[in-house]
């Protein structure tokens, strides 16, 4: 049997793709490059690989492009390709230590070992207004890197300015002011297994990193109005370049794969502990990492994690220290795609509904009235006899 | 081609999958299948799984589109309705989704000619025969979740044949509308132990699935479940001795039931359509059975 033609509905969607594509082409101009895309719309990017749970830079400017901008959308592509990608091999656990760093920043101590490093951020700049941006020469504009590199542009970025400094928390830890790190748990890859409750703390991290960063910061939001104040400080926070260790194939010893960008950010507070109960009072440690130069998220994760932490340790006080509420609705691609749904037909349902809402109403305004479909349960015929 | 048919075309080129047939790689399709051979042997009960993100939108049938992409080989022939049409959109996505990536499968829109068809909201008016398999798109696996929010709490409640409360809502319900206010994913046992939600098919479909000859799976995309009813397993509606279950009635207001008003069925499930003086008409909502009841009258 062959393809039976089916009517109506594919030619809506063919048209529905192609209104789509003329939204964008509507108001002329050139088409926007996706290499344009990955260096101007860095952020963009970054989040967007995040929440796809894939560094492809390439792939994810192209999504966006693709997506017309819409994140969720762009984050959904990439997620897409993404799990029809194997699984070649696990990495050894890596850690923040290694990372060269391009920015680091402590609101714990005024001095930290290795200094802090303001890099790029938007912190202290005034939200006004560029408006030579409207119209950008672009000889200016090419300008502003060579003049900060000098004669080794192009070629050199603010990677290649990086180094790795000691971490804020090994100066805690020397003091006993927080607990020794544990050994680590043996990783949880979420694409491959059902996330289940209780959930292991490293699912739960890989269910935070490829979270939707507006509904994270949601969550974290909560436990900062008082849902769970968790008394945080920033330790430390660090974005910049982290070396990818991969075991080659043939010596089985590590070598360097390439890197990616990374946001870490660890965060104590003064209450909750990770030391047994009877051990003096320490601090707690909450820990946030993601793609990118993504510093709200990373926030944002590390916060979430102690409160998850605080919950699976005292009983769940709050919202955000209950982990099926908090990871069960922090993706984006799930959220979205499920909100999405309910933009398709549901006039089976609501017929049902309608049926059900009509019976209750005569049967209380005409209250013993007759009623019969199956009077029986047991004579509810078989399904086949239908 | 044009630039329009190029974007809105899957082939296999641009499904990013290569040349796995059924798009899913092999070891995603062995947990599908492992996941469904549990769930067959243990009626009713929800087994978890990884559930890969497909291309399609979380919501739109990815549990149930994984499942067909894991039961499909190339002699068999498959049907895809939503809201019991083969022409609805989502249906039509679905449909040249798994044609494109399953060379040799062949489509049909007759129920009875289908090896594998795959549903969202209804099950065929048309009986189902044995080595038919049904597989349904699944919003919300746990008919328990209406009255617990946690699952971890759920599977425990699941574990003791708990169902105390959901027996309360349905009787809380009676008390405040006179009718029990579920009106599809009606809460049903499987072979006496497990109560699953069948999805969202109306209440009418629900005797349906008891005792029927299909094999009926159930794929939860989103929640990363799958569960069945196994062949000639009893499928009972949760309900009360002096308060049977009920299917919609589709009482017109002389105290009759509405008929199809294309076919003449009166013993389908209707679409009501509103028109545009305001007045209403009644119409098959199983296209499939429509057409067939139309060729039969009019033989």
């Amino acid at each position: 049997m062959g393809y039976v033609a089916i009517r109506g509905g594919e030619s809506a969607i063919a048209a529905a793709a192609r209104l789509l594509d003329v939204l964008r082409a509507q108001a002329g101009g050139d088409p926007i490059g996706v290499e344009t895309i990955r260096h101007q719309l860095g952020r963009l990017v970054d989040r967007v690989c995040g929440e796809g749970g894939c560094w492809h830079p390439q792939l994810a400017a192209l999504a966006i492009k693709q997506a017309s901008g819409d994140t969720l959308e762009a984050a959904f592509l990439l997620r897409a390709w993404r799990s029809t990608r194997p699984r070649l091999s696990a990495t050894a656990p890596h850690r923040g230590t290694d990372l060269r760093v391009v920015r680091r920043i402590s609101s714990a101590f005024k001095e930290i070992p290795g200094g802090q490093i303001l890099g790029p951020g938007s912190d202290y700049l005034q939200r006004l207004f560029s408006y030579e941006l409207l119209d950008e020469d672009p000889d200016k504009f090419r300008a502003i890197a060579k003049d900060f590199f000098g004669e080794e542009w192009p070629g050199r970025g603010t990677d290649s300015a990086s180094d790795t400094v000691p971490k804020v928390l090994d100066a805690l830890r020397a003091q006993g002011l927080l607990a020794q790190p544990r050994p680590p748990l043996p990783a949880v890859d979420i694409t491959r297994e059902p996330i289940t409750f209780p959930c292991p703390r490293p699912a739960a991290l890989a269910a935070m990193t490829r979270g939707e960063s507006g509904g994270l910061l949601a969550m974290a939001y909560t436990t900062m109005r008082g849902y769970g104040y968790l008394h945080p400080t920033v330790a430390e926070l660090r974005y910049g370049f982290l070396p990818i260790m991969l075991p080659h194939p043939v010596s089985g010893e590590l070598v360097e794969a390439g890197e990616v960008p990374v946001t870490e950010c660890e965060i104590v507070t003064l209450h909750g502990k990770d030391d047994p109960e009877d051990a003096p009072p320490s601090l707690g440690l909450g820990y946030g990492c993601c793609f990118g130069h993504q510093e709200t998220k990373a926030i944002a994760m590390a916060m979430c994690d102690r409160s998850l932490q605080n919950g699976a340790q005292h009983g769940v006080r709050h919202p955000a220290e209950d982990g099926e509420f908090v990871l069960m609705h922090i993706d984006g691609i799930e959220s979205m795609g499920f909100c999405s749904h309910y933009k398709l037909p549901h006039y089976v349902t609501f017929q049902s509904d309608l049926d059900n809402l009509r019976k209750s109403r005569g049967k209380l305004d005409h209250p013993g009235a007759a009623e019969a479909v199956f009077t029986d349960p047991e004579q509810i015929p078989d399904g086949d006899e239908l | 081609m044009t630039a329009a048919s190029t974007s809105s075309t899957v082939s296999a080129a641009n499904t990013g999958a290569g040349d796995h047939f059924g798009f899913l790689d092999a070891f995603a399709k062995r947990e599908l299948r492992r996941a469904s051979f549990k769930a067959l042997c243990i009626p009713g009960y929800q087994v978890p799984y990884a559930s890969r993100e497909m291309p399609i939108a979380r919501g739109f049938g990815t549990g149930g589109l994984q499942l067909s992409l894991s039961l499909l080989t190339p002699e068999d022939t498959l049907k895809v309705i939503d809201q019991g049409a083969d022409d609805s959109v989502n249906a039509v996505n679905l449909r040249r989704f798994i044609l494109a990536t399953c060379p040799g499968v062949a489509a049909t829109t007759r129920t009875t000619a289908a090896s594998v068809i795959q549903t969202r909201h209804r099950i065929p008016e048309t009986p189902l025969h044995a080595g038919q398999i049904m597989v349904y798109q699944v919003p919300f696996p746990d008919p328990l979740q209406i009255i617990e929010p946690s699952e971890a709490k759920r599977r425990r409640m699941h574990a003791e044949v708990d169902y105390a409360r959901l027996l309360v809502r349905l009787y809380e319900d009676l008390v405040r509308f006179r009718e029990v206010a579920i009106t599809n994913r009606y809460p049903a046992r499987v072979a006496g132990r497990y109560v699953i939600d069948p999805s969202p098919i109306p209440r009418w479909d629900l005797p349906k699935l008891n005792r029927s000859h299909a094999i009926h799976l159930f794929g939860a995309g989103r929640e990363k479940k799958i569960y069945a009813v196994p062949p000639m397993t009893t499928v009972e509606p949760l309900a009360f001795s002096d308060v049977p279950f009920q299917v919609e009635a589709f009482t017109d207001d002389e105290g009759g039931r509405h008929r199809c008003a294309r076919c003449g069925a009166g013993d389908s499930y209707l679409d009501e359509i509103v028109l545009p003086d305001g007045g209403r008409r009644w119409q098959c909502n199983d296209q499939d059975h429509c057409d067939s009841h139309r060729e039969e009258s009019l033989r």
